[in-house]
């Protein structure tokens, strides 16, 4: 019953969104987000669910994208295709590609399989230079989504037709990846994840069932691509390159990879950080890697297990006891990184603005980037923070067990006779 | 057949280079179980350092102080980081590393700015060395082989005839059990840590003037080191000397001839996929990750 | 009539050593037999050799009058064999009615099936149940297996072996590490659950070997020393200077 009000809830904001959130910029974010979303979906069954780590994935996401508006040229030359269904070509043709590559790529797994598909990656973007007629050159290829036959009066000439469609999409890719887990194919790649040799003694072949999850990845992969293509109607070689590839990886890790709404956070941040965060600060890739090279040190299950963490505390009736904690927390995380930021950002600001003078401004406040007293002053704002927050942090940590142990207590008394 | 020559002879020297810094890498391989994504990050590290002792003190100093610094903040990395997340498996390790690289590049391209700097071969150096059928060889290539070549002989001899090298070669398949014997092998493993960093390090002050220095460096050789190591066979240091060489010659015959300069790029990730479809080990592997 | 496992001159060398010199063995259907010997005689090599993890120097091993030269494990385990391991290899991230339920899917012909629930497939999911009741997990459904104390997770371990219902089984060391109390109730349950298949359990607890075997086949230095009934091979007197000391003479 549970499960059927979160899919509800899901239906709902995914249907409300554009509504409450108008603008014509969030419009456009919401549309790349359910594309971030299966992206990132498909990229976990890889990563999450089978232990395997690849440096390659926007190869599939990115030829279901060329695919995709080469299909979408073709409907505006008289192809008769609904400009709807030009997607689910992407998904295809990437699961057509996997099948060929990923017979090779799945052979190792591990370390050996990461640098395969980082190899495989480098080849097909380093191809992408030498064959413009399918990868358009430097200029990418470019389509017409208004085009074809518009069924009901829908052209997807406004966004907001595209971003529905978009939603449907995700909705239906989310489910259909949620309900792969629960299938025969999905529980056997967890359990090669988690002891491929086991797996070969229980009468499967742990290479057919990583290759069978491979392609099905890929599918979903292309799809994603496909949308892309709708949504930009312009597809350069970048969606091949090992730069987006990576970002996949990092984004899914931090929204997180252990639980399957993971690479739901991990999609949506995605998307925030390379169109919003991007905008705001010329620091934004140094944030990124910083960012998550924290929560690899932390908290290696993403976003999705801190918050996991916190709603069994919640469910148990013991979160409220974290309230101070958290808040000290919270007060001189900021406070730490208010300065640290301010630091970075006139580091930036001297090194790719100078022309624009010494003036910064940073959030609210007027810095003087050749000015020691700015410096001075960040500095000690950062410092101070991080001293209060390593005590808070402490202390948080210290509350932390103490509530761990009272709920392996309860647990242990639950079970008496 | 002059140009045969001399491009065969600068694609040795290249393919030690390539050596220099997969070796590194494949130690660190060996002996941590981890792959260092950042490995090519620390060339990058390398060839900038290199070009600022380099404006401040020579270029002689430099191909002293930069490995060195290099290898500091390699085994600092260890030390801070990435030992404590070595409990959670390798795949975080990977990770960190990864995001590590990320962070190399932000700060280079903020103190160096993200267009190429000028970082020159010393004067000294700049010049043929002597010519082959009328083709030149310059002298730089060839100080880069004899250093590459040194530096191997520095490191065989440590290797084989020092005691640490002794713990280093046993820790490199048994950590646990040298461990045991009593050996810190925490600070060995800092220890090779920084001087496979040292060595990308090295690797990057005498390529950056070679080649060029500008912050897309480690992208462009990070993913040829990878095939290399894997084409050798993860973990074979033999194996990485080979595919060294022979994609160095691959990459420098192909890039040179008219015919083949525009797949030039293609060719090692090429070679990847077919030494995997024929022979996934790699050409010596020993251990499968 | 066909033995349900036999070993014809099986040999097996790593690099200089030789492990496994000359084995000939046939057993057959429905019995059960213990093999005992010294570390370091070859046992867990036999096993991994039967089962498919090691390619044999020379000679052969039959399954049911079938050849499993250059079979690959998943190959000989759908030909009707499963093994345990001396070290549990458990899923340790699966809970302990998703681990058991690994190991039944392939047996009922569930395959590489992404297109049906797990949750309706009701025999795989019955016999699961039954399975985890038999091996007294059932109050431990939901926990994740890596959670569990040892014993349990040998009890998982021989649970995960026993779920696709092989004929032939290899238990290796089942009890190692196991109190009495819990080696006695062990033991119990594998008599119970291999009732009617050929088994093969090497074994160092002379106690359970005795007690359940109704053949022994002792290992010295990869080689059959003896194939007996259990008090044939307590007389032996190969076997009791090679291995046996002091319990020989109980």
């Amino acid at each position: 019953m549970r499960r059927f009000l979160v899919w509800a809830l899901f239906a709902n904001v995914l249907l409300v969104a554009p509504l409450v959130f108008d603008s014509s910029l969030s419009q456009s974010l919401l549309s790349q987000m359910g594309i971030a979303i299966i992206v990132c979906l498909s990229y976990n069954m890889l990563l999450g669910q089978g232990g395997m780590l690849s440096f390659g994935h926007a190869v599939y996401s990115g030829m279901g994208a060329f695919l995709a508006i080469h299909t979408l040229n073709g409907v505006s030359g008289g192809l008769a295709l609904l400009v709807s269904l030009v997607p689910v070509v992407g998904g295809l043709g990437s699961m057509l590609v996997a099948a060929v590559l990923g017979w090779v790529t799945t052979r190792t797994a591990a370390t050996p399989f990461a640098m395969i598909t980082l190899g495989i990656g480098e080849l097909v973007w380093s191809m992408a230079l030498m064959f413009p007629e399918f990868f358009g050159g430097e200029g990418g290829v470019t389509g017409n989504r208004v085009t074809g036959s518009a069924p009901l009066g829908v052209s997807f000439g406004p966004q907001i037709q595209l971003y529905y469609l978009i939603a449907i999409y995700t909705f239906v890719c989310t489910a259909l990846m949620f309900a792969f887990t629960r299938t025969p194919l999905g529980r056997m790649l967890n359990a090669v994840r988690d002891n491929p040799e086991r797996v070969a003694h229980l009468g499967y072949d742990p290479q057919m069932v990583r290759y069978l999850s491979f392609v099905i990845a890929a599918f979903f992969a292309g799809i994603s691509g496909g949308l892309a293509a709708l949504n930009f109607e312009i597809v350069t070689s970048d969606v091949v390159s090992g730069t987006r590839s990576g970002a996949y990886l990092l984004f899914t890790f931090l929204g997180g990879s252990t639980f399957f709404f993971g690479p739901i956070i991990g999609g949506i941040l995605m998307v925030l950080a390379f169109v919003v965060l991007s905008e705001f600060t010329k620091a934004w890739l140094l944030y990124l890697g910083l960012a998550f090279v924290l929560m690899v040190m932390a908290a290696p299950g993403g976003v999705a297990s801190l918050i996991m963490m916190n709603w069994q505390l919640a469910r148990k009736g013991r979160l409220r006891q974290l309230g101070v904690g958290y808040l000290a927390l919270a007060v001189t995380a900021v406070t730490m990184l208010l300065g640290a930021g301010a630091m970075i950002e006139m580091l930036y600001h001297l090194q790719l603005d100078s022309a624009l003078g010494p003036e910064l401004k940073f959030m609210g406040a007027t810095l003087d980037c050749r000015g020691l007293d700015s410096w001075f002053g960040s500095a000690l704002v950062m410092l101070t923070g991080g001293g209060l927050f390593e005590l808070s942090r402490r202390q948080f940590a210290r509350d932390w067990s103490l509530i761990q142990l009272r709920m392996a207590q309860d647990r242990l008394l639950g079970e008496l006779p | 057949m002059e140009f045969f020559a001399i491009s065969l002879l600068n694609g040795i020297s290249y393919g030690l280079l390539l050596f220099m810094l997969s070796s590194g890498l494949t130690l660190i391989f060996s002996m941590m179980g981890v792959l260092n994504f950042a490995h090519a990050s620390f060339y990058m590290l390398g060839a900038y350092f290199g070009y600022t002792v380099t404006s401040v003190l020579g270029f002689w100093p430099a191909l002293l102080l930069a490995p060195l610094g290099v290898g500091l903040l390699g085994a600092a990395f260890e030390r801070y980081f990435l030992r404590r997340v070595h409990k959670f498996g390798h795949v975080p390790e990977l990770l960190i590393t990864f995001g590590l690289s990320y962070i190399i590049v932000e700060l280079v391209q903020l103190i160096w700015g993200r267009s190429s700097v000028d970082y020159r071969i010393p004067v000294a150096l700049d010049g043929p060395l002597f010519s082959l059928f009328g083709a030149r060889f310059s002298m730089y290539r060839a100080f880069m082989m004899a250093v590459a070549v040194a530096m191997f002989g520095l490191i065989w001899l440590l290797m084989k005839r020092t005691r640490i090298g002794l713990v280093i070669q046993a820790a490199l398949t048994h950590p646990q059990m040298v461990q045991a014997l009593g050996h810190n092998v925490p600070r060995v493993f800092m220890l090779v840590f920084g001087g496979g960093c040292a060595l990308a390090g090295l690797a990057g002050v005498l390529g950056g003037n070679a080649f060029v220095t500008e912050p897309g460096m480690a992208y462009s050789v990070g993913g040829i080191i990878f095939v290399v190591v894997v084409v050798g066979g993860m973990g074979s240091l033999t194996g990485a000397l080979v595919a060294s060489l022979l994609i160095g010659v691959m990459q420098t015959l192909a890039v040179a001839t008219n015919t083949f300069n525009q797949v030039a790029p293609m060719l090692p990730y090429l070679l990847l996929v077919l030494v995997l479809i024929w022979r996934p080990r790699g050409l010596l592997g020993t251990r499968e990750g | 009539m066909t033995f349900a496992l036999e070993l014809k001159d099986l040999h097996k060398r790593f690099g200089q050593t030789e492990v496994i010199r000359g084995l000939n063995l046939a057993v057959p259907q429905g019995e059960r037999v213990g093999i005992i010997g010294p570390n370091g005689a070859g046992k867990s090599t036999l096993f991994n050799l039967i089962s498919g993890r090691v390619v044999p120097s020379s000679g052969d091993v039959l399954l049911k009058g079938q050849s499993l030269k250059g079979k690959k494990p998943f190959e000989i385990n759908r030909m009707g064999l499963s093994r345990s391991f001396q070290i549990s290899q458990i899923f340790p991230r699966l809970s302990v009615f998703e681990n058991l339920r690994c190991g039944v899917l392939w047996s009922l012909g569930y395959k590489y099936k992404f297109w049906k629930f797990l949750a309706d497939l009701d025999d795989a999911n019955d016999r699961t149940r039954t399975l985890m009741a038999a091996l007294q997990l059932d109050q431990k459904r939901d926990v994740l297996a890596m959670d569990l104390s040892y014993a349990q997770q040998r009890a998982l371990e021989l649970g995960i072996t026993l779920a696709a219902g092989s004929s032939v089984i290899l238990l290796d060391e089942p009890t190692a590490g196991m109190s009495q109390s819990e080696t006695t109730r062990f033991t119990g349950l594998i008599q119970e659950v291999t009732a009617g298949k050929t088994l093969l359990m090497v074994e160092h607890d002379m106690g359970v070997v005795f007690g359940l075997a109704d053949k022994i086949a002792v290992l010295v230095y990869g080689q059959l020393l003896a194939y007996d009934t259990p008090d044939a091979v307590r007389r032996n007197a190969q076997v009791q200077e090679a291995y046996l000391g002091t319990y020989a003479e109980n």
